[in-house]
């Protein structure tokens, strides 16, 4: 029973670092309905921008409250430029064609973001510095570390920011406008072009954060890190119901956790497997995801 | 066109495939036969997936997967089974090199046999999905196979799979490659092709005309993952040594690639381009860190600005050159 507590903490912290990430394709699936293949690897960037703030402003020997925020806000925001620019230069022009060409647009900006990281970045993987002192919390009989908490916080407070933003801003009324009929919104006079490339700033920045608090919680980054994570970031989405927020959220933990079982009382070596056989599932008996609404096909 | 001169043309093409692939290794390096042995290996992954991408319009990015299935299982038939098979027909007086290609012919057909299973199981719950859904099914099912093949002992799981009987070769490959473009080209000039395509242009308008989208997709599914298991066979047969990888979700990425390149519906533009993207690697040594950057790069800017491909679903080559010359001919 502790050892399951324990292995739970552990599943959770994970899953909300899917549930940031996965926040990032359900927006964007939202409001353009593209798989933005690349969100992955922003996330990579994401972390990057961390570690070079850290280094920048000694944030790993000298550690202090201030410097951490300022690290995660900087990745923030150096991503929220970044996810822009990518809807800019790439996704904009491939909008009006059939909608395999932005996949694969999509997944060359993937490419393009990863091996553009192991030219610049350097292939090896790089220890990211401990902006913030680990602790060791006993509760009772459970023993975690600080850092679970840490990362399972800053995730709650995200999102709870990011459910303020869209069902409490203007913006976030554009956004729900924009995802529900685009066509239409466009004749309302929003301006759909930048409330998109708002949505790509907002999951970009959270894709940041949550390469942040894996740098924090593993401690180690790598130009290919976003691969794997992403696609299980994906699947978290489809599970919840892509398009759709909460669901996002509520996907991420469960995959979260699902891995973390699987690895702690099945079999370890399946670990990347779990996720893809979950989404395999979910396509097959409920595709909308758990929180999905069904669409209908019109002709 | 007459029996005859279908035969003649088969004949021809199996010769000149003959005559290539004993003087070809005479005539270049080995660095260059592997290039060109390799080229031939994406050439059928690029055809069989154009098959399922291109004509059937179905997204499909577990190509390696099925890849693997074919590799590991021929692989897993000649080393288990094969060795000491030769060796039995050949203490029964059957020529070496006939036992040889006997099992190597059983081994890839059961490897792609294998593969082509793998797709139906696939195929037949996942293509009720549509596009995207699509993909990340099949990319999905790609990384379960490897996953699974990395924990087999019997293949070698971790450490890869050594000691492959190195039975392929450039013959067996261009072979290969010159059936699966037979099978492809006649397919989709067929009434069965039409369908194909109907089901690409649109799925809603092909169902409404009686045709059976789902048994379609499946069908091009199956086939482009036979292929893609014999593909496999030959390039662990090719290599002697197998390690799962050589099947990530970069592969399918790679073979994806070249279909898109040389666009979608057209058989000689994946060909053409199978044989550019395997050799584009080598010509770009010398800038070799920035290598995938620019593959990247150079898929972006295509999708912005020819998103149908190169030669987008038209075909190239000597048909096109002969119907010109017939049509002069009639003018006269």
């Amino acid at each position: 029973m502790q050892e399951f507590l324990q292995q739970l903490v552990n599943g959770v912290a994970w899953g909300s670092i899917y549930s940031l990430i996965a926040l990032g394709y359900t927006m964007v699936y939202g409001v353009l309905r593209l798989i933005n293949f690349a969100h992955g690897d922003v996330y990579m960037v994401g972390a990057y921008a961390g570690l070079f703030s850290a280094l920048w402003l000694r944030a790993g020997t000298e550690p202090s409250l201030g410097k951490a925020l300022l690290v995660l806000l900087f990745a923030m925001a150096v991503c929220a430029l970044l996810g822009v620019v990518i809807e800019r230069a790439a996704y904009r022009p491939v909008r009006r064609h059939p909608r395999l060409t932005s996949l694969i647009t999509a997944i060359g900006v993937s490419l393009l973001l990863e091996n553009l990281g192991i030219v610049v970045f350097g292939a090896r993987p790089r220890a990211f510095p401990e902006i913030v002192r680990s602790q060791r919390l006993e509760l009772g009989s459970i023993v975690i570390g600080s850092h679970q908490f840490l990362v399972l916080g800053v995730a709650l407070i995200l999102m709870l920011l990011l459910q303020l933003i869209v069902h409490r801003t203007r913006i976030g009324k554009a956004m729900r406008a924009v995802s529900f009929n685009a066509d239409a919104a466009r004749l309302m006079g929003i301006p759909t072009d930048s409330v998109i490339a708002f949505t790509f700033a907002l999951g970009s920045a959270l894709a940041a954060a949550a390469g942040v608090l894996v740098g924090l919680y593993l401690p180690r980054v790598d130009p290919l890190m976003g691969l794997i994570p992403g696609l299980k970031a994906f699947v978290a989405a489809v599970l919840g119901g892509i398009g759709n927020i909460p669901g996002a959220m509520v996907g991420g933990l469960v995959m979260g956790i699902a891995e973390t079982m699987v690895v702690a009382y099945l079999a370890p070596t399946y670990r990347d497997a779990i996720a893809f056989a979950l989404l395999i599932l979910i396509l097959l008996f409920r595709p909308t995801g758990l929180l999905g609404k069904r669409e209908v096909e019109k002709v | 066109m007459s029996a005859g001169i279908r035969f003649l043309r088969l004949l021809a093409i199996f010769g000149g495939i003959l005559g290539l692939g004993t003087l070809l290794p005479r005539a270049v390096n080995p660095y260059l036969m592997q290039i060109i042995t390799l080229s031939g290996i994406n050439i059928i992954l690029a055809v069989s997936l154009n098959l399922i991408n291109g004509f059937t319009g179905q997204f499909s990015i577990g190509h390696a997967g099925f890849m693997a299935v074919g590799a590991y299982l021929s692989a897993a038939f000649t080393f288990y089974l094969g060795r000491d098979g030769v060796a039995a027909l050949a203490a029964a007086g059957v020529p070496e090199g006939v036992a040889v290609s006997g099992f190597l012919l059983a081994g890839l057909i059961l490897g792609g046999l294998a593969a082509a299973l793998s797709g139906l199981l696939v195929g037949l719950p996942t293509l009720r999905l549509r596009g995207d859904y699509l993909a990340i099914a099949t990319l999905g099912f790609g990384e379960i196979i490897r996953v699974i093949l990395l924990n087999i002992d019997a293949v070698g799981g971790a450490r890869g799979f050594a000691d492959i009987p190195p039975w392929s070769n450039l013959t067996w490959v261009l072979v290969w490659s010159a059936v699966t473009i037979g099978v492809a080209w006649n397919l989709v000039h067929s009434t069965h092709g039409r369908a194909f395509i109907s089901v690409r242009e649109d799925e809603i308008a092909a169902e409404a005309l009686g045709i059976d989208t789902t048994r379609y997709k499946v069908v091009a599914f199956v086939l482009g993952a036979f292929f893609a298991g014999v593909a496999g066979g030959l390039f662990g047969h090719y290599l002697a040594y197998l390690h799962t990888n050589s099947f990530t979700f970069i592969k399918s990425i790679e073979v994806v690639i070249m279909v898109v390149l040389g666009g979608m519906g057209s058989i000689t533009g994946s060909v053409l381009a199978a044989i550019v993207l395997t050799a584009l690697p080598e010509v770009l040594r010398p800038v070799r860190e920035y290598r995938m950057v620019i593959y990247s790069l150079l898929l972006i800017v295509l999708m912005i600005t020819r998103p149908q491909g190169l030669f987008g679903t038209r075909e190239l080559g000597l048909g096109r050159l002969g119907r010109r010359l017939r049509d002069l001919s009639v003018a006269r």
